[in-house]
This record gives C-alpha cells, sequence and structure tokens, in this order.
C-alpha cells in the first residue's frame, strides 16, 4: 500500500538508471546506512561489536569480492583466504616497514598485491573452466598458506611466526575501542558497496554476467573472455585483499596464517551461495546469516538439550554447526539456488501489490 | 642411491593410498558427471564406521574372535555405506538432475559439512585404531647391493596388494557385468541411458555405494596406518591434484597420478625442501597438476575435452 512505485514519473534516463529508481527505496537504504553509523554505535554493547558486527562488517566485505568473482563472473574460486592472507601480509610489511605509512593508504597497498596475486592465478581461468579452476585456486590457497607459515620475511621475522599491530590510527584519531573499530570498517564497506553496485551495473559488469551465463555466445558478441575474466579475478581480489587487511588489522590484531585457511574460503564460497550468487545485497545477508548462525546454534542447543534433558558437550555442539550448515547449502542449493537474496526480491514485488495481490 | 630408493618407495607407497581415495572421486565422476568433494569426509565416515563396530561388536555380542569381530564391523560399515550412498541420492542428486557441474560441485561441498558433522557425533571425535592384523614390522631388501639395505615397511606392501586387488575387481565389474555396463551407458549420456530403459536412480545408488566400498578400503587402510581421526578427511585436498593429473574420467589415470604425486611430494619434500624451507609437499602436488592443467587439460588419460573456453 505505502511501498510502491505508482505516481513516480521520470523525466530523465538520468532518473531511470537510479540504482534505486523507487522513492520508497532510496529512503530506506539511506535510513539504513544512516541507522548503521549513528544508531547501532548508540544501542549496541561491546559484545555485540566484538562478536557480530565486527566479523559482519569486514566478512560482507569479503563476501562482496567473492560474490563479484564466483557471482557475477562465474569463475569458482577456492582460493579466497589465500587472497585474504595476501592483502593482510602486504599491507602488515607494508605497514610496518615504511616509516609514517597511512593505515587507509597500507591496506589499499594490501588490496593491490592481492590484486596482482589475484591476476596471476586468474591466468588458468583462461584455459580451464568450472571444477579444474576450483582445483587451479585452491594451488593459489595451499601456496599462500605454505609462503606465509614458512618465509620469515613475511612475518617479519617474528619468532612465534605471527604478526601483530597496534597503536592503530588514522588522522590523528586513534582506531581502539569497539565502535571506532566497527566505524572504520563500516565506512569500506559502504565505499566498496557503492562501488561494486555501480561497477555491476556498467558496461564490465554485463561483460561479467555475459561470460557467467555463456562464454562462446559472449565472445561472439565481441566481449573479450581474457579481459572480463581477468578485471573479475583483478577486481574481486582487490576487494577480498582489503577485506583481508581490515580482518588482520582489525578485528585480530595480531594473527597467523591458520586465521586464512581454506575454511575461510569455504566458508566465503559457503555467504555467497546462501546469500545470493549474482547480488550485492546476498553478499550482505550471507556474511549476516554465517556470522549469526554459530551464535545461535550454540546459545539454543544447550537449552533445546535442556528441555528434553540431554546435556549438549562443545563437541557435540561444533558437530552439529557442521551438520546445520552441510545440510543448510544442500537444502537451499535445491530450494532457492538464488539464495537469500531471491527470498528479499520476492518479498518486495509480493509488497508492491499489498494488499491486492490481483 | 639406496636413500633415493627408499624415498623413491616411500612416495610409491604414499601414492597408492591417494590413489585409492582418487578412484572415489574417478567412479563417481566417470557415472554421475559430479565431482564428489565428500569423498574425503566418506573415507573418515567409513573409517569411523569401521573403528567403532569393530570396538563395539565384541560388546554386543560377545564375539572374541579379533578377524571374526573384524569381519563383521566390516560388513556392518559397508552396509552404513550403503544406507550413505541411498540417502545422498534420494535427498541431494535426485534433485539437483541436469544442473551445472559447480552446483553439484557445492551440494558435494554440503554433504562433506554434514557427513564430517554426522560421523563424528554418532561414532564420536576421538583418536581411535583400526586393527585388522596388518603386517607392522620392517623388511630389508636389496642389502646385497646397497649398505644396510633399503627399508620397506610390509604393511604399505599389503596395501600396495589390496589397492591392487580392488582396482583388478574394479575393473571386471565396470567391462564384465550387465550393472557395469550400464554404468558405462549412464557416464556417457544421461538422456539416452534413460531412455533405453536404464534406472538413474538405482544406477547412481549402486555408484555411490561403490565408491563408499572403496572409501571404506581407503579409510581401512589409511586407519590402520596413522589411526582414525578428523585430519583423514582432509585427505580428499591431497588427492584432488592426483586426479587433475590423471584425469578425471580414467581409472588407470588415478593410480598413474596417484603415483606420480606421490613420488614427486616425497622426493620435492626430501631433495627440494631444505633449500626452501620444508613443507612444501602440501602446494608441490597443486602446483604440479596446476602445470598440467595448463598444458594438457583433460589430464593424462582423461576424455578430451572438446570445449572452448
Amino acid at each position: 500500500m505505502f511501498y510502491r512505485e505508482n505516481g513516480q514519473f521520470k523525466t530523465s534516463y538520468r532518473a531511470d538508471q537510479q540504482i534505486f529508481t523507487i522513492t520508497q527505496d532510496r529512503w530506506a537504504v539511506l535510513g539504513l546506512i544512516a541507522f548503521a553509523f549513528v544508531g547501532v554505535p548508540l544501542l549496541a554493547d561491546e559484545y555485540l561489536f566484538r562478536a557480530i558486527l565486527i566479523p559482519f562488517v569486514i566478512l560482507a566485505l569479503a563476501a562482496l569480492g567473492v560474490n563479484i568473482l564466483v557471482g557475477y563472473c562465474g569463475q569458482i574460486s577456492l582460493g579466497s583466504g589465500a587472497f585474504m592472507a595476501v592483502g593482510a601480509y602486504a599491507a602488515y610489511n607494508t605497514y610496518i616497514r615504511m616509516e609514517g605509512m597511512p593505515l587507509v593508504m597500507a591496506l589499499l597497498v594490501g588490496g593491490v598485491f592481492s590484486t596482482l596475486v589475484g591476476i596471476f592465478f586468474g591466468v588458468p581461468s583462461l584455459r580451464v573452466k568450472g571444477l579444474y579452476l576450483a582445483v587451479a585456486t585452491l594451488a593459489a590457497q595451499f601456496f599462500c598458506d605454505w609462503a606465509f607459515l614458512r618465509i620469515k620475511w613475511f612475518t617479519n621475522n617474528s619468532a612465534s611466526g605471527t604478526a601483530s599491530v597496534s597503536d592503530l590510527s588514522i588522522l590523528g584519531l586513534p582506531i581502539e575501542s569497539p565502535v571506532q573499530k566497527y566505524l572504520f570498517c563500516l565506512c569500506f564497506l559502504v565505499i566498496f558497496g557503492v562501488l561494486a553496485k555501480n561497477l555491476v551495473r556498467s558496461a564490465i559488469g554485463r561483460e561479467w554476467m555475459a561470460i557467467r551465463d555463456m562464454d562462446v555466445a559472449a565472445a561472439v558478441i565481441g566481449i573479450r573472455p581474457m579481459y572480463a575474466k581477468l578485471s573479475a579475478f583483478a577486481v574481486s581480489s582487490f576487494i577480498v585483499g582489503v577485506a583481508g587487511g581490515l580482518w588482520a588489522f582489525i578485528h585480530l590484531g595480531s594473527w597467523e596464517p591458520a586465521a586464512f585457511s581454506v575454511d575461510r574460503s569455504f566458508q566465503l564460497l559457503f555467504m555467497v551461495i546462501l546469500g545470493g550468487m549474482g547480488s550485492v545485497m546476498g553478499s550482505f545477508f550471507g556474511a549476516a546469516f554465517i556470522v549469526v548462525l554459530p551464535i545461535v546454534i550454540n546459545q539454543t542447543l544447550p537449552w533445546a538439550g535442556g528441555l528434553v534433558g540431554v546435556a549438549v558437550s562443545t563437541a557435540a555442539l561444533t558437530h552439529a554447526e557442521q551438520m546445520i550448515f552441510g545440510a543448510l547449502i544442500v537444502w537451499f542449493l535445491i530450494v532457492e539456488p538464488h539464495g537469500l537474496a531471491k527470498l528479499w526480491s520476492v518479498g518486495k514485488q509480493k509488497l508492491r501489490i499489498w494488499p491486492f495481490p490481483h | 642411491m639406496g636413500f633415493f630408493l627408499e624415498t623413491l618407495f616411500g612416495g610409491l607407497m604414499a601414492g597408492m593410498l591417494y590413489s585409492l581415495v582418487a578412484l572415489g572421486f574417478v567412479l563417481i565422476f566417470k557415472a554421475s558427471g559430479v565431482f564428489n568433494f565428500a569423498q574425503g569426509a566418506m573415507v573418515l565416515f567409513a573409517a569411523l564406521a569401521m573403528a567403532r563396530f569393530a570396538e563395539w561388536v565384541p560388546q554386543w555380542t560377545g564375539v572374541n574372535n579379533v578377524a571374526l569381530a573384524n569381519l563383521i564391523a566390516f560388513a556392518l560399515a559397508v552396509l552404513v555405506m550403503l544406507v550413505v550412498a541411498w540417502c545422498i541420492e534420494n535427498l541431494v542428486l535426485r534433485h539437483l538432475v541436469n544442473q551445472e557441474g559447480a552446483t553439484l560441485l557445492m551440494a558435494t561441498l554440503g554433504i562433506t559439512y554434514f557427513l564430517d558433522g554426522l560421523g563424528q557425533s554418532v561414532f564420536g571425535s576421538d583418536i581411535y585404531k583400526i586393527d585388522v592384523g596388518m603386517p607392522k614390522e620392517p623388511i630389508f631388501v636389496l642389502d646385497k647391493m646397497f649398505e644396510g639395505g633399503i627399508l620397506i615397511n610390509k604393511e604399505d606392501l599389503v596395501a600396495a596388494l589390496v589397492a591392487a586387488v580392488l582396482v583388478g575387481l574394479l575393473s571386471l565389474f565396470f567391462q564384465k557385468t550387465s550393472t557395469g555396463r550400464a554404468l558405462r551407458a549412464v557416464a556417457d549420456d544421461h538422456q539416452a541411458a534413460q531412455s533405453i530403459g536404464i534406472p538413474l536412480s538405482r544406477i547412481w545408488v549402486i555408484v555411490w555405494f561403490v565408491a563408499g566400498i572403496v572409501a571404506l578400503v581407503a579409510g581401512v587402510i589409511w586407519g590402520s596406518k596413522l589411526g582414525v581421526q578428523f585430519s583423514l578427511s582432509t585427505v580428499a585436498l591431497r588427492a584432488l591434484p592426483v586426479v587433475i593429473l590423471g584425469g578425471l574420467t580414467s581409472v588407470p589415470g588415478a593410480i598413474i597420478g596417484g603415483l606420480i604425486i606421490g613420488v614427486g611430494e616425497k622426493l620435492s619434500e626430501v631433495f627440494l625442501g631444505p633449500f626452501v624451507g620444508g613443507g612444501i609437499e602440501i602446494w608441490f602436488a597443486y602446483v604440479l597438476a596446476l602445470g598440467f592443467l595448463l598444458v594438457r587439460p583433460q589430464g593424462l588419460f582423461g576424455e578430451k575435452i572438446i570445449d572452448r573456453v
């Protein structure tokens, strides 16, 4: 009744090509962003920031990057964890080794290095696709795992093999409290979110989608597969690399290569599948779902077990979590291959014609 | 020279075990076009079932004979794998017929997580032993030619023998029985096979069951060597380059690919590792497979892929 486009007439092409063509949508998104910047810091407590909000914001950024490669360009990647690691360690070395390096600059340099590595490991995509490509990206994963564990130079020759940063600040403002960390990451997420949304609507995004839907047909209409695929690898690994830098610098503070293991790659891929492949919104849904689900399981399962008189141990919890994850992946692939984002758009469609659906 | 040969043998034996896991990949890919990421989870699941049944059977039935208890446990584990195969077909694959390979790959990732969780909740998550009476003592061969001879584990030899017998049986099954012929028909073309009356769903159950048995054998051999524990499930990641190298559709490819990877890993670790800091065997296999992929995408023995990328 309230959510509809009746009466909103477009008088220019510019108005017709906006990201959100319906006024209500525009206000809702602006409201959401304002709430995220102003409302959340007022309402949330420290636990919420540390356990949910900061991981969510960073992983949503990483999932956005993976979604560009997997969802928009259709190139399966199991090496996202490696690109995160490259971003993190490149940012670390830049930050540590260059005197007076600004934090944001270091993170972006990490992204650039991640881009280079991403393009390098994206080269096989010109020759193989599908499962073979997945294996090729796994090579990136295992190679990076090894390199950051064994080559001491990357960790600044620290004896324990852990890298750590402290006293982060931006323009003289320290980034210490959870609220500051959250806001810092949120800025990145919003900026990259808007950029990515515009990128996938532009010519290059359409090229990616054409390659995904049918590469031969795309080549026939004049899209260069090499350019399209490698640009998807580049953009994706840049965003993933910056997210890796944020994850290491802001969320962890001190970290080991295990933080970016193959499990992280799978986790990011699951976010994209569950959230919705080929949807910017879907990356956010997927990240939120995967960050929140383990916490919900951890809270509710012991309680549910208590109801029927079964004590649930921590090991059992982990296993139950694995089972629920696996079952959900399969269930989504069967029932809703387009993920949570599709449910969202179906909901919006229903709301638009409510309460008179005919 | 003696040391080199010893490393070589060690690599061959490790490669044999990779081959066993890779075999499971190839079987399922041949018959259903699914790249089964869950093979490692199936190995873990089967090995856990076997280990725990071998423990429980004497408690339940009072059978004291170890060999008999092991036999019953093995039969029960086979039964469990049949149930798993049936469930996977009925609950997952049936609903994903005609989907893209990538979707199916991700579905098997889901199955991996589910099986890992299920196996450990049902059978427990400690380290278990499988004792099927494999000879443990090492033997020395060729001690006339080299000083001290070459050390070989009898266990490895038995494992290699078992693997060889298994491959022989499987190729007989594929080539000579009518079910095997039906399997190959399904692998060639789902629709054509269906149109001449081959029941697709039953064939898939059979394939996953056979892959389950291969997983069980692999699990028993790995398990009796290293103990049954969660890390067994990551063996799938070690076996992936093997199938890429050997070709996704070739049984001999899985065997020879496994041997090449096994030998390559060991030799590179021993002779190349010290120069770059060690631990390179994990990615060496992948880089080997990756290099191969660029030159020959179908692998050593795979069918030629006619596909423009």
